[in-house]
């Protein structure tokens, strides 16, 4: 597996998902500075953490524009595995690859701490590592995580499965005490249709060392290593 | 003399998409005693000045607010020619 990890201006947490990648997962890792035009022959591409272009505007909406987001929406577009982590997710949605927007917390408040997740389908790409329902302790730090959209798309959202995380207590139960920033269904992650793009406001390149809280994160690059060995077995690259 | 068309675009959010600084801040209204102030919704504006002999300036300025200065999904604007 090869993974490139996008660098905008204001990116914080690009070094975050690198480590993970090159040191835990032992996986080869480039960095893919915004100005770039090649992913590198990335298998997935990260859009990590942070704020992009200051978040100035809204958060992911000049970032979106980037000359790198060109070839990330063309590759998502041909099926190529993208995860935007926290800015990240902000990022996909301004740029239309994943439904909804990401508003400012309920609360105002940044919000920085582990949180619970439920896995709600783990026959996706980024979740056959996972078992069905498994909770995973994983952490965010965001101020604009309040996933949005009409009613209708969300329900269209949770009837194709496209729901990947919840918020949950840690005994796996959706609870408005677990919900930390108002997000509709209490949605933490979802994927596109195709399940290549997911979006997730927690952060699972913070969750893959015992000493720093959490392995939990890892489980979410597993599946993508499983899925391109999948893929790789199935004949394509 | 400078012949730019001047523009104001303003962008807030579309009604019935939750305010939470409009919330805080009418909360703060009523804490200093402003009680008869019933709501409050934020939003931005943004001033456009553009060189319009290319043409075609009212599809461009359409454009700009819906590709970039706001997000379709949570958000509606005016434009108002100065």
């Amino acid at each position: 597996m090869k993974v490139g990890v996008v660098t905008f201006p204001g990116s914080n947490c690009d070094y975050d998902s690198y480590t993970a990648v090159k040191h835990i997962l032992e996986e080869e890792v480039e960095f893919l500075w915004h100005k770039s035009t090649d992913l590198a022959g990335s298998d997935l591409v990260i859009l990590p953490g942070g704020f992009a272009y200051g978040d100035y505007l809204r958060a992911g909406a000049i970032a979106r524009f980037s000359l790198i987001m060109e070839k990330v929406i063309k590759f998502a577009y041909s099926g190529g595995m993208v995860i935007g982590i926290c800015n990240g997710f902000q990022v996909l949605t301004e740029c239309g690859l994943l439904p909804g927007a990401l508003m400012r917390n309920h609360h105002l408040r940044f919000s920085c701490k582990f949180v619970y997740l439920r896995v709600e389908d783990n026959t996706g790409r980024f979740t056959n590592a996972c078992r069905k329902h498994e909770v995973l302790k994983i952490p965010i730090a965001h101020g604009e995580g309040n996933y949005f959209y009409h009613d209708d798309v969300v329900r269209a959202l949770e009837e194709n499965g496209q729901v990947a995380f919840r918020y949950v207590d840690r005994t796996g139960e959706v609870t408005d005490e677990a919900n930390p920033n108002g997000s509709l269904n209490n949605i933490a992650g979802i994927v596109n249709r195709e399940g290549n793009v997911l979006g997730m406001m927690p952060h699972p390149e913070r969750a893959v060392e015992s000493i720093i809280g959490s392995v939990d994160g890892l489980k979410v690059f597993e599946s993508v290593r499983a899925a391109c060995v999948q893929v790789a077995g199935a004949g394509g690259k | 003399m400078s012949d730019n068309k001047k523009v104001v675009v303003y962008v807030r959010l579309k009604d019935g998409v939750l305010d939470p600084q409009g919330v805080t801040i009418h909360k703060a209204l009523i804490q200093m005693g402003y009680t008869d102030f019933v709501s409050v919704r934020s939003g931005r504006f943004f001033e456009l000045e553009i060189d319009d002999s290319g043409g075609d300036i009212d599809r461009k300025i359409d454009e700009v607010c819906s590709k970039l200065l706001a997000n379709p999904v949570i958000e509606k604007y005016v434009v108002e020619k100065a």
